[in-house]
C-alpha cells in the first residue's frame, strides 16, 4: 500500500510546504475530482468526523466550497460565523476556540482578517487547522486549486511564465500563489497600478511590470485579481472605467500573451473592471473550472489532514 | 518487515492455465460478454482483470467492458493508518444499471477489501449482479463474503503473506509465492 507521505497536522500556508507535499495534495485532488462526476457524489471517508468552519470574515464562495468538500467526504460540517456570536460579546479568540475545541472537532477551517491567526491557534490546539485566508498573508487552498486547474491543461508548472495582475498589495491570493509557483519551477511577473504594488516586490522573487502589456508579454498563464470595488473609497484609483482602460484584460490585450494562454480569476469577477466579458466567457477562461477544482483540492486537504490516524 | 519465500504456489504456466480457466467459467456462467463488466480492484486486482478481459476477448471474439476501482476512500481501517494511503482515480464506464459486474482481485483474505469495493460500486449505480473472481483464496474471512470464481484455494497461517506477480507489471515475473514474516 503506497503512502501519501503527508505528515502535517495543519495546512497553514504554502510557505511551510515542500515541493513533494504540494505534489501530494495535487495528486490526491486528481482522484477526488472524479467523485464529482459520479451519480452519488459522496464518499464515506470522513464519516463520524466533525469539521468546524470558522469564518471571522465574510466569505460565501470559499466557505461554500469547503462545505461541499466536507459533505462529499461525509464529514459533519458546522458553520460558525462571527455575526451574533460570543466574539461580539467580548470573548477572546483563543477562548472561543478553546470552547469549540471542547466540542472535539477533527478539523478547524479558519478565515480571519489578521495574519497568522490560524498559525497561533494551530500551535495551541490539538485539532488540525486549515487556513482559509488570514488577512493579506496566505490562502493556501486557493493557490493549490489554481495550480490544480492549470495542471488540467498543462503537463507541469515547471518553466511556465505566469502573470499576476491587479491589486497585488492587498491580495493573499498572490502571496500563496507566488510561493507555490516558484516552488514548482514557474516564473512569475506581477503587474498592476503603482499604488497597488507591494513596496518590496523583489523580495517575493518575482519580476515587476508597471504596465499590463509588459506583464502579458510571453505569459503562459494570466491570473487576474479582483478590484475590491466595495472598498473603493480607500482605493487609489480614480474610477472603475479608468481602471479597465489601463489595467483591464480584454481580448486585444490578451493577444500579447503566448498563444493559448490560460486565464484565471479567483472570483467574484467584476466584468468591465478588471476583466472584459469576452475574456471571462472566452475559450481561454478557466474561471468556472477553478470553482470545481476548489472542491476537489479541499477534499484532498481534508483527506490528508483527517483521513488517517492522528 | 522481512519476508522469506517459503515456496512457489503457482508457477507462470500454471498461473496462466488457472486464469484461462477462470475466464472460461466467467463467460460460461454469464453466457457470453453481453452486459458483462470486469472491474479490477486497485492495485493488484487490475492485472488479473486485464488478463481475463484479453482472454475472454480471445475466446468470444468480443471484448467485455472493463473498469478500475480504487477503494481507499471506503476502507474501514483508514483511521488506523498513518500516513494516509495514496488515493487513486477509479475509472468505470458510464452506467452500471443492468450490467453483470465481476470484481477481480488477486487474493481473498479477510473480505474487508471486497466489502469496501461493494460499497464503492453501489455509489456508481445499481448493477444487475455482482460476482467476485480471485486468483487465490487464502481463508481467514472476517466477513460473510465468498468468491464465485477461485483460481486456487490455499491453506495459510495468519503470519504468512501471499504475493502474486504478473508478467505485465512485475518485469515479466509471473507466479504466486508464499512468504512468511518469520
Amino acid at each position: 500500500m503506497a503512502k501519501s507521505g503527508w505528515q502535517r497536522k495543519d495546512l497553514l500556508g504554502i510557505a511551510e510546504l515542500e515541493r513533494t507535499e504540494i505534489e501530494a495534495v495535487l495528486a490526491t485532488a486528481a482522484s477526488f475530482h472524479e467523485v464529482a462526476t459520479r451519480p452519488i457524489k459522496k464518499v464515506p471517508t470522513l464519516r463520524g468526523k466533525t469539521v468546524l468552519n470558522l469564518f471571522f470574515e465574510p466569505s460565501t464562495r470559499t466557505r461554500s466550497s469547503f462545505e461541499i468538500a466536507e459533505k462529499r467526504m461525509s464529514a459533519d460540517a458546522i458553520n460558525f460565523s462571527t455575526a451574533g456570536s460570543s466574539l461580539s460579546k467580548g470573548e477572546s479568540l483563543l477562548d472561543t476556540t478553546r470552547n469549540l475545541q471542547a466540542m472535539s472537532p477533527d478539523v478547524l477551517v479558519i478565515r480571519h482578517a489578521h495574519p497568522r491567526v490560524p498559525h497561533q491557534l494551530a500551535a495551541r490546539l490539538d485539532t488540525s487547522v486549515v487556513n482559509a485566508g488570514d488577512g493579506a498573508h496566505e490562502h493556501p487552498t486557493q493557490a493549490l486549486l489554481d495550480a490544480f486547474t492549470i495542471l488540467q491543461h498543462r503537463e507541469q508548472l515547471d518553466g511556465l511564465r505566469v502573470a499576476i495582475l491587479g491589486d497585488i498589495e492587498h491580495s493573499r491570493v498572490v502571496r500563496s500563489n507566488v510561493l507555490l509557483l516558484r516552488k514548482m519551477g514557474a516564473s512569475v511577473v506581477i503587474g498592476g497600478p503603482y499604488t497597488m504594488m507591494p513596496r518590496s516586490a523583489e523580495a517575493l522573487g518575482v519580476d515587476v511590470a508597471y504596465s499590463i502589456d509588459e506583464a502579458l508579454e510571453g505569459a503562459d498563464v494570466v491570473m487576474m485579481l479582483r478590484v475590491q470595488t466595495e472598498r473603493q473609497s480607500r482605493m487609489s484609483i480614480p474610477s472603475a472605467d479608468e481602471y479597465f482602460a489601463l489595467f483591464g484584460l480584454d481580448r486585444a490585450r490578451l493577444r500579447r500573451a503566448n498563444e493559448g494562454a490560460l486565464v484565471l480569476h479567483p472570483g467574484p469577477i467584476n466584468r468591465g473592471v478588471e476583466i472584459a466579458s469576452d475574456v471571462a466567457d472566452g475559450r481561454a477562461s478557466l474561471i468556472l473550472e477553478q470553482v470545481s477544482s476548489g472542491v476537489a483540492v479541499r477534499m484532498a486537504v481534508l483527506y490528508l489532514l483527517a483521513g488517517g490516524a492522528s | 518487515m522481512d519476508l522469506a519465500v517459503k515456496r512457489t504456489l503457482l508457477d507462470a504456466s500454471h498461473m496462466q492455465r488457472v486464469m484461462r480457466r477462470m475466464a472460461g467459467e466467467i463467460v460460461e456462467r454469464n453466457r457470453g460478454v453481453e452486459g458483462l463488466l470486469l472491474i479490477g480492484i486497485r492495485t493488484r486486482g487490475v492485472p488479473l482483470a486485464e488478463f481475463l478481459v484479453r482472454e475472454i476477448e480471445r475466446m468470444e471474439g468480443k471484448k467485455p467492458a472493463y473498469g478500475i476501482l480504487d477503494i481507499t476512500l471506503y476502507r474501514d481501517d483508514l483511521s488506523t493508518i498513518a500516513p494516509q494511503p495514496v488515493v487513486k482515480e477509479s475509472r468505470l464506464p458510464d452506467g452500471l444499471e443492468g450490467r453483470r459486474v465481476v470484481l477481480c482481485d488477486d487474493v481473498l483474505f479477510t473480505g474487508r477489501t471486497i466489502r469496501a469495493a461493494l460499497d464503492a460500486l453501489m455509489d456508481y449505480g445499481r448493477p444487475k449482479a455482482v460476482q467476485l473472481a480471485v486468483l487465490i483464496d487464502r481463508g481467514h474471512r472476517e466477513l460473510p463474503i465468498h468468491a464465485d470464481y477461485v483460481g486456487e484455494t490455499v491453506r495459510t497461517t495468519t503470519s504468512e503473506v501471499i504475493k502474486v506477480r504478473y508478467a505485465a507489471t512485475d518485469d515479466g515475473e509471473e507466479d504466486v509465492l508464499l512468504l512468511d514474516r518469520e
